[in-house]
C-alpha cells in the first residue's frame, strides 16, 4: 500500500529535546491507512519517545503531527483516544487490581459517556452503555483467547497474557491507529509467531491502521508494508521492509561501522 | 497499603448451589432487617451508638471512595465532617429551615469545599496529600474558633441544636425518629455510592490508582476525575457530620479535632480499603472499640484501644472485608471438593 493521498498520520519535523539531549530530531514521515508501519532503531534511537509524542505524554518542542489532518499536539492526552488512537505500552500499564474484563472495558470509556450523576443514578442509558461496553469486552476477550482468565485480577498474570490483555484493552476504543510498543518483547518463539498472526488478522478484522515499535526485526520486517528505521533521534530510513534491510545507514547502525 | 481486591484466584461464582449473586442479596436484606429490628430492642444510649455507627459508615463510605479506590490519601476529612456539621447548626440556628432540609444543604457546600480542595491536591501525590489534607485536619478547629465567625459559628462555645422529633402520629421517641432518620439517609447513600463504584466512574476511579498515565492514554480525563472524586468524598462525610450533629444536637470546635480525622482513616483500615460494605465494620470498631475499651480499664483507656487495633491488624490484614473475602474464597474451594 503506497502512502499516496491523505495520509492517517502525518509526523512533520518533530523534535524533543530533553535537556541538552535531542530525543527526536525533526523526525517526519507519513503512515497510511490501513498500513502496517514498523518503526525500528537501537536501544535509544526514539522509537518510545515518538510514541509517548503521539500520545501526548511528551512535549514535543518543535513540528506538527496531523491526524486525520488534524494537529494533535493542540489535543489534551486524555482526548486522543477518542480521537481514534490507541496504544499498548512497552512495560505493561495495565490496571493490576481489577479483572482482565474491567481492565478491556476501561478500554471502551473513550466510547461511553456516563459521568458522575448519570452513573449514581444508574440512569437507563447507563445501564445499556454497560451492556454495550461488556459485550464488545467479551468479544475482545474471546478473540484475543482471554477467556479463561477474563474475572481474574490481571496482577497475577503471565506476562504474555498481560501483553494479550492490553491489545484486547487498546482494541476496546475502537481505534484507527493502533501504536504497539514493543509487543514481541518478552516473548518467546512461539509466542512470537502467534503475535505476527495476531497483528495481521487485527488489522484485516478492525480495519485499523497499524504503527509498531520494535526490537525484533525479523518481526517487523515479516509482518509490515513500510518500515521507519530511527537512529540517535534521527531518522535514517524510510521504506519498504526489503529496501530498508538494503540501506546502509540501517545495516551500519545495527552491526556497527566496518572495520577499516 | 493491602488492597484487598488482589488475588489471583478468580472470586467463586456459587455457594452451596445459590448464585454468589444471591448470597449478596441475601446479606443486604439481612443486614437491612436488623438494622430495622435492633432500634426496638437497645437502651437509649446503645440507640445513639448505633445511630453514630450509621453516620460514621456515609463518613466513611466517602473517605473510602477517595482514599480507598482513588488512591487520594486524605488525613484531613474530619474537616469535612466539621462543615457539614456547623452548615446544619448555623441553620438550624439561623433559620427556619427543618432539619431534614439541611443534609443535602451541608452535602453541596462540601461537595464543593472538596471538589475546591481537590483542584490545587492534584499537584499533589501520596505522603504529600496526606500532609496538606492533614494541615486542613489541624487549621480546622481553631478556624472555628475565629472571632471574626463568632456571630455564626457561636465560638468557643459552640452551638446547641434541638433533637428532631418524630411527626404527630408516628408511634417513635425521638431517639429512635433520629435512628430511622439515618437509616434513611443511609440506605440512598450507600445505594448512590455502590452505583457511581460499579460501573464507567468506579472503572475510571479505581484505574487513576492503579495507573494514573494509562488511565488518561484510555481517554480518562484524571483531574477532572481526581476533583470530582474528592467532592463526592467530602459530600458523604459532610452529609455524615450534618447527621452527627443532629444526633450530638451538639456542635462545638473541639469535637472536630484531628483525631476525628485520624478515628476516619483507623475505620476505614479496619473496615477495609476499597470495600463498600468493610465501612460499616469500620464504623462499628470507631463507635464501640473506644467504650469497651474504657469499661476494661478507667486508667488507661487508649493503651487498650491501641492493643485492640494492633491485634486486629494482626488477626485482619486486609480489614473485615479482606477477611470475609479469603473467608468466602476458602468456602467456595471446599464446595467445589
Amino acid at each position: 500500500m503506497a502512502a499516496d493521498g491523505n495520509p492517517l498520520l502525518r509526523i512533520d519535523g518533530v523534535s524533543v529535546r530533553f535537556g541538552g539531549i535531542v530525543a527526536l530530531d525533526s523526525i517526519s514521515f507519513d503512515v497510511a491507512h490501513g498500513q502496517i508501519c514498523g518503526l525500528i532503531g537501537p536501544n535509544g534511537a526514539g522509537k518510545t519517545t515518538l510514541f509517548n509524542c503521539l500520545s501526548r505524554l511528551y512535549r514535543t518542542g518543535a513540528g506538527r503531527i496531523l491526524f486525520e489532518g488534524k494537529q494533535l499536539l493542540d489535543v489534551p492526552r486524555h482526548r486522543i483516544a477518542a480521537l481514534g488512537i490507541g496504544r499498548t505500552f512497552q512495560n505493561l500499564a495495565l490496571f493490576k487490581t481489577m479483572t482482565v474484563r474491567q481492565n478491556v472495558m476501561i478500554g471502551g470509556h473513550c466510547r461511553s459517556r456516563g459521568g458522575f450523576l448519570a452513573n449514581a443514578l444508574r440512569l437507563p442509558f447507563v445501564a445499556r452503555e454497560e451492556r454495550k461496553l461488556d459485550e464488545r469486552a467479551m468479544s475482545l476477550i474471546e478473540s484475543l483467547d482471554l477467556r479463561r482468565v477474563a474475572e481474574v485480577p490481571v496482577g497475577g498474570l503471565t506476562f504474555a497474557t498481560q501483553k494479550r490483555v492490553e491489545l484486547a484493552r487498546a482494541l476496546a476504543g475502537e481505534p484507527k491507529l493502533l501504536l504497539l510498543d514493543e509487543p514481541a518483547g518478552g516473548l518467546n518463539h512461539e509466542e512470537v509467531d502467534r503475535l505476527r498472526e495476531t497483528i495481521v488478522s487485527i488489522r484485516d478484522r478492525f480495519g485499523v491502521t497499524i504503527l509498531l515499535v520494535e526490537h525484533h526485526l525479523n518481526l517487523v520486517m515479516r509482518v509490515s508494508d513500510k518500515v521507519v528505521a530511527l537512529d540517535f533521534g534521527r531518522k535514517i530510513a524510510d521504506g519498504t521492509p526489503a529496501e530498508v534491510q538494503q540501506n546502509a545507514d540501517v545495516i551500519r547502525a545495527y552491526l556497527g561501522a566496518p572495520a577499516a | 497499603m493491602a488492597i484487598i481486591s488482589e488475588t489471583t484466584r478468580p472470586v467463586a461464582a456459587s455457594f452451596a448451589g445459590l448464585p454468589l449473586r444471591t448470597w449478596q442479596t441475601l446479606g443486604v436484606a439481612l443486614v437491612f432487617i436488623v438494622a430495622c429490628v435492633l432500634p426496638f430492642t437497645t437502651s437509649s444510649y446503645h440507640l445513639f451508638q448505633l445511630t453514630m455507627v450509621l453516620v460514621y459508615a456515609i463518613a466513611l463510605l466517602g473517605l473510602n471512595i477517595l482514599t480507598g479506590f482513588n488512591g487520594q490519601v486524605s488525613l484531613g476529612h474530619g474537616a469535612f465532617y466539621a462543615i457539614g456539621a456547623y452548615t446544619t447548626a448555623i441553620l438550624l440556628d439561623n433559620t427556619a429551615i427543618p432539619y431534614w432540609a439541611t443534609l443535602p444543604i451541608a452535602g453541596i457546600v462540601c461537595l464543593g469545599a472538596g471538589f475546591l480542595f481537590g483542584l490545587p491536591a492534584l499537584r499533589l501525590e501520596g505522603l504529600y496529600l496526606a500532609l496538606a489534607t492533614f494541615a486542613l485536619a489541624v487549621a480546622t478547629p481553631q478556624l472555628l474558633k475565629f472571632r471574626g465567625f463568632e456571630k455564626w459559628t457561636g465560638g468557643v462555645q459552640g452551638i446547641v441544636i434541638d433533637k428532631p422529633s418524630p411527626p404527630a402520629g408516628v408511634p417513635l421517641d425521638s431517639d429512635q425518629w433520629l435512628y430511622f432518620v439515618c437509616l434513611a439517609v443511609t440506605v440512598p447513600m450507600f445505594l448512590i455510592g455502590w452505583n457511581l463504584l460499579r460501573g464507567r466512574t468506579g472503572r475510571a476511579i479505581v484505574a487513576i490508582r492503579d495507573h494514573p498515565i494509562a488511565a488518561a492514554s484510555m481517554g480518562i480525563d484524571t483531574a477532572m476525575y481526581k476533583s470530582l472524586t474528592f467532592g463526592v468524598s467530602a459530600m458523604y462525610t459532610g452529609i455524615a457530620g450534618a447527621l452527627g450533629a443532629l444526633a450530638a444536637q451538639f456542635v462545638s470546635p473541639d469535637s472536630f479535632s484531628v483525631f476525628l480525622s485520624i478515628s476516619l482513616i483507623v475505620g476505614l483500615v479496619v473496615g477495609g480499603i476499597a470495600s463498600i460494605f468493610g465501612v460499616l465494620f469500620g464504623a462499628a470498631f470507631i463507635v464501640f472499640i473506644p467504650n469497651i475499651a474504657d469499661q476494661i480499664s478507667k486508667a488507661a483507656p487508649w493503651a487498650i484501644y491501641g492493643i485492640f487495633l494492633i491485634g486486629f491488624m494482626y488477626v485482619l490484614p486486609t480489614g473485615v472485608a479482606g477477611g470475609v473475602k479469603r473467608l468466602g474464597s476458602l468456602l467456595g474451594r471446599m464446595g467445589k471438593r
